[in-house]
């Protein structure tokens, strides 16, 4: 209960006019500034994007050789002849002083060239060409298989939990889903396998060739990210549907359906396209294990063997690529972000 | 829509079944650990930590039996899990494997928390170049999946339990940079904190009384939930072979080792699957509750409310555009925010609901809109719109006949939408024109609340109009239909105060135009008495006054109405002291005692006024009081 003082009596300063305040100007010249922040806007972003780049670049240069000891010793084992060492050393360019090196390795790396494999001999470049749209495919289509599935799950647990109704649906949703999320991919990737694959032989349970070798993999990579999209979307929707506006459509007599479809869920969807943004970046790196498990000729399975066979010019490009994917995504996200939300650069300043 | 279920008149209660008791009320805590998730999780956790502590100690000499005449085995009678290739006991193997894998998690949660603290410390330490790089490179690491961190690192560290460790401590890391920085620079500069250093609190006691306690338990939390993941996250690398080495073995190394017979022995490898995936679970649920029970307010359980239907007396007005008898909305845990409220509005009329916030005149316009959020319950005698009653009507009838205005313009308009598409959907959905047509009626309805260009505002999206338009828009909105009501609920305490005039022009002008009836919501008794034709004063979820808006200044009868109108400031005010203003509060919802509650805040307050509450009685023409020293 506030004191009627503060209360009853009008308001003696007048409250500031709200952040639309650019509308009172003409309205060309607001339009043009909008324009120029979201252009500077973009600009930050790229230069963040350039920086990490930068530091990615960086690390995965000082990767080789922040090994201890000599890693091309490591990789050829002890009994190989100390001739060939120095000599597949002096060929790696790893006796050459170290900021020639970096310049060397920055070089390659611009012009496509990451280097050969210890084991092959095959060019880093073409290894990464060969299996880059394998896992991209895998993630993009568990991506896609997460959102489908988990938005209008999402959506429609809030309406029917909102304002604590349906207490049961509430617990049973939100136990469920968090055990689902808890669950790493490699393990429903055991578990289908073993069950689906083994047990009934209703699916292939390695390799790819053919859709329905894709089956199992796009479920194990999406089943953990369908539960936690869904909780995010629930409670994004149930924070919609306590809007004013919602309130206002409501008094409004729209039809459910409507209310929902059009009021609430593109509200919903900047927070959904962020996550689905960061979910691709996660589902790239769970896609590492869910490779491995269904033998699936992607960069995940390439780095594991790179890693235990010590292949280091083979692990050194593909953990680059990874982190580039990374970062890409998280810059188109960002930018995408920008233009489709008009509020966003509003927090962007903000933050 | 689910909305008009709960606005009807109900009687009966849609409580929750009562399982707790009293103790209930006592313990909201209580109730998130009673809940399925949080039992789920803390059976999973104490298992796993009896596990870690008993496993090795019984079958710890089972797992390292070598049996050369079993191995490789499926599951059979004597080995649930089947044997590996020396033979060895699965099921033992994977029980003893426990404590290793917890251990591991642990020292890994540890290392990550400690790197990332300091790494999140840094910052307010290093001069600022230095300080800015580190939040740098902390935004730059939360960014990257945490596999990818913990590869990189354990291709350095080397292949083992070692290089596995400190990879997934380094993968943790960012996570409690992040969240240190944060509570680092929120904490400290809280005003509590400030306030407590300005009383001359001791450093020591401001640290253990104000500081830790807020930022203790959001680095437990996540302690807890790192040590969730940091135990899968070792279940991966050490199922990859990047990870524990034999002779040692830990849950994913045993699943490395399963993995590769799955196809002949899909069990040997659901086992150890089972037990990661349980303790994930476990460690996730718990983390959960526990951010959960931190979060929790002292909000408690719905309990039933107890109200039954008032019923109608008398005939219905026929010629009232609303009329309202005996409204009551009344919420779980005896709160009763609006009391036996009635009204009756002619059409044209503007009437004024003033009251204090708190009084109940907000809830009575979402009542009449049905619009009463859900535990809430609504009673009345009687709900008649333009001679219907509300509860017969259907969204089409009340979605045109009845028009709301809200207080925050920037908030009633989504902003995901233009503007005219938010006006013209009322009419394609509920008088059935086309896209076109309704956009037309939309741009004229625009046009008709003066907005300067009309049809390119209604292209417009609303962040792109002023807070006054936005406003107008949300008025052109309610006249899309042929509204009989506006409800107009503080339509323009949120406005600054030119727009505000404009706005009471707007409104005093639609009303003459669409001989519509106007309930105007204010705290601002000035604004009403300006405005309306007739007043209408609530107090604690009761009316308490009713009389013409020209008797307002000179004739008020009721003491708080008085006393409102007294702590108006004017020309003639002091301005050197202090405002006028009533003492004390109004009463919560649940705490209105049986007698007038205004009583004690009354200088004019008997013993009657607080043993027995008087009736709103007539009191001259067109006025009513509820006022025992008036009345008697």
């Amino acid at each position: 209960m506030t004191d009627p003082r503060t209360d009853a009596r009008p308001p003696e300063t007048p409250p500031e006019i709200p952040a639309g305040a650019p509308a009172a100007r003409p309205a060309r010249t607001a339009d043009r500034t909008a324009v120029r922040r979201a252009l500077r806007m973009a600009v930050r972003r790229i230069v963040r994007f350039a920086v990490s780049l930068a530091v990615l670049l960086t690390a995965s240069f000082a990767m080789i050789h922040l090994i201890p000891g000599d890693p091309v010793r490591a990789s050829l084992g002890p009994a190989a002849p100390i001739e060939l060492v120095q000599q597949r050393t002096a060929a790696l360019g790893l006796d050459r002083p170290l900021p020639e090196q970096f310049v060397t390795y920055v070089g390659g790396v611009l012009t496509g060239d990451f280097g050969t494999s210890f084991l092959t001999g095959e060019p880093v470049s073409e290894v990464i060409a060969a299996r880059l749209p394998n896992t991209l495919t895998l993630a993009l289509l568990a991506t896609a298989m997460a959102l489908i599935v988990a938005v209008p799950l999402g959506m429609w647990a809030a309406v029917r939990t909102e304002n604590g109704r349906n207490r049961g649906t509430e617990v049973t949703f939100g136990t469920v889903t968090g055990a689902a999320v808890a669950v790493p991919e490699f393990l429903y990737s055991i578990a289908l396998v073993a069950v689906l694959a083994v047990g009934l032989g209703w699916f292939p349970p390695a390799g790819k060739d053919g859709p329905l070798t894709y089956v199992l993999p796009v479920l194990a990579l999406s089943i953990g990210s369908i539960a936690m999209i869904a909780r995010i979307t629930r409670v994004e929707t149930l924070r919609e549907l306590g809007t004013d506006y919602v309130r206002l459509a409501r008094a409004k007599r729209l039809p459910a359906l409507r209310l929902h479809l059009r009021h609430v869920l593109p509200n919903t969807l900047t927070a959904t396209l962020t996550m689905g943004g960061l979910l691709l970046t996660s589902l790239i790196a769970g896609s590492v294990l869910v490779e491995y498990v269904f033998a699936w000729p992607g960069l995940g399975q390439k780095i594991v063997e790179s890693i235990t066979q010590k292949d280091y010019p083979v692990a050194q490009g593909v953990i680059l690529v990874y982190g580039a994917i990374v970062l890409v995504v998280n810059l188109v996200v960002d930018l995408v972000l920008g233009a489709l939300d008009p509020t966003s650069e509003i927090k962007e300043v903000a933050a | 829509m689910r909305v008009d279920d709960n606005a009807r008149p109900t009687g009966q209660s849609e409580a929750v079944p009562d399982e707790g008791g009293q103790a209930r009320k006592a313990a909201s805590r209580g109730v998130v650990w009673r809940s399925p998730s949080a039992l789920i999780g803390g059976v999973l956790v104490a298992f796993m930590v009896v596990l870690a502590i008993a496993g090795p100690l019984i079958w710890g000499e089972a797992a390292e039996r070598i049996d050369a005449g079993a191995i490789l085995q499926g599951t059979s009678a004597e080995h649930p899990l089947g044997t590996d290739n020396l033979g060895r006991d699965l099921l033992a193997r994977v029980l003893v494997a426990g404590r290793y894998s917890l251990a591991l998690a642990l020292a890994a949660t540890l290392i990550g928390a400690v790197l990332g603290t300091v790494l999140g410390a840094l910052p307010s330490v290093l001069p600022r170049r230095g300080a800015r790089l580190v939040t740098g490179l902390v935004n730059a690491l939360v960014a990257f999946p945490g596999l990818l961190l913990a590869m990189f690192t354990a291709v350095i560290a080397g292949l083992g339990a070692r290089g596995a460790v400190l990879g997934i401590g380094v993968a943790i890391a960012p996570g409690f940079a992040r969240l240190t920085q944060t509570l680092a620079a929120s904490v400290a500069g809280a005003d509590y904190v400030a306030a407590a250093r300005m009383l001359g609190v001791p450093r020591r006691r401001i640290l253990a009384r104000h500081i830790l306690p807020n930022i203790a338990e959001p680095l437990i939390l996540t302690l807890a939930q790192s040590l969730g993941g940091a135990l899968l996250g070792l279940a991966g690398m050490s199922f990859l072979g990047l990870g524990v080495q034999p002779p040692d073995f830990d849950w994913g190394r045993l699943l490395f080792d399963g993995f590769a017979r799955i196809y002949v022995h899909p069990e040997v490898a659901l086992g150890p699957a089972a037990l990661v995936a349980l303790a994930g679970i476990g460690f996730n649920l718990l983390g959960d509750t526990l951010a959960r029970a931190a979060a929790r307010s002292s909000a408690g359980r719905q309990e039933s409310a107890r109200t039954e239907p008032p019923r109608a007396e008398g005939e219905p007005d026929p010629d009232a555009v609303l009329e309202v008898r005996d409204l009551t909305v009344s919420f779980p845990g005896d709160s009763t925010p609006v009391r036996g409220l009635s009204l009756t509005m002619a059409p044209g009329e503007i009437v004024g609901l003033v009251g204090e916030s708190g009084s109940g005149k907000s809830l009575t316009a979402a009542a009449i809109g049905g619009l009463v959020p859900y535990p809430g319950t609504v009673t009345y005698g009687r709900l008649r719109l333009g001679g219907a009653d509300i509860a017969g009507m259907s969204g089409k009838e009340l979605g045109t006949a009845l028009a709301m205005v809200f207080q925050d313009p920037m908030a009633s308009l989504n902003p995901a939408l233009r503007v005219g598409g938010q006006l013209s959907e009322v009419a394609v959905v509920h008088q059935g024109m086309s896209r076109a047509d309704a956009r037309r009626r939309a741009v004229d309805r625009l046009g008709h609340v003066h907005l300067p260009d009309p049809a390119k505002q209604a292209g417009q999206h609303p962040h792109e109009l002023s807070g006054g338009m936005r406003q107008r828009a949300v008025i052109a909105m309610g006249l899309m239909g042929e509204p009989r009501l506006i409800i107009a609920d503080e339509p323009t305490t949120a406005l600054d105060v030119t727009v505000q005039r404009q706005i009471l022009k707007l409104l005093r002008e639609v009303v003459e135009e669409t001989g519509a009836a106007l309930l105007f919501i204010s705290h601002d008794i000035a604004v009403v008495g300006e405005l309306c034709d007739r007043v209408v004063v609530m107090y604690a979820g009761r009316v308490v006054e009713e009389l013409p808006a020209d008797r307002l200044a000179a004739g008020a009868a009721h003491p708080y109405t008085r006393a409102l109108i007294a702590s108006l400031p004017d020309l003639d005010t002091d301005r050197s002291r202090p405002l006028a203003g009533i003492p004390g509060t109004q009463p919560a919802p649940a705490q209105v005692g049986v007698g007038c509650a205004f009583a004690a805040r009354c200088a004019l307050a008997t013993e009657r006024c607080r043993t027995e509450r008087p009736e709103l009685v007539v009191h001259g023409p067109h006025r009513r009081v509820a006022c025992w020293e008036v009345t008697s």
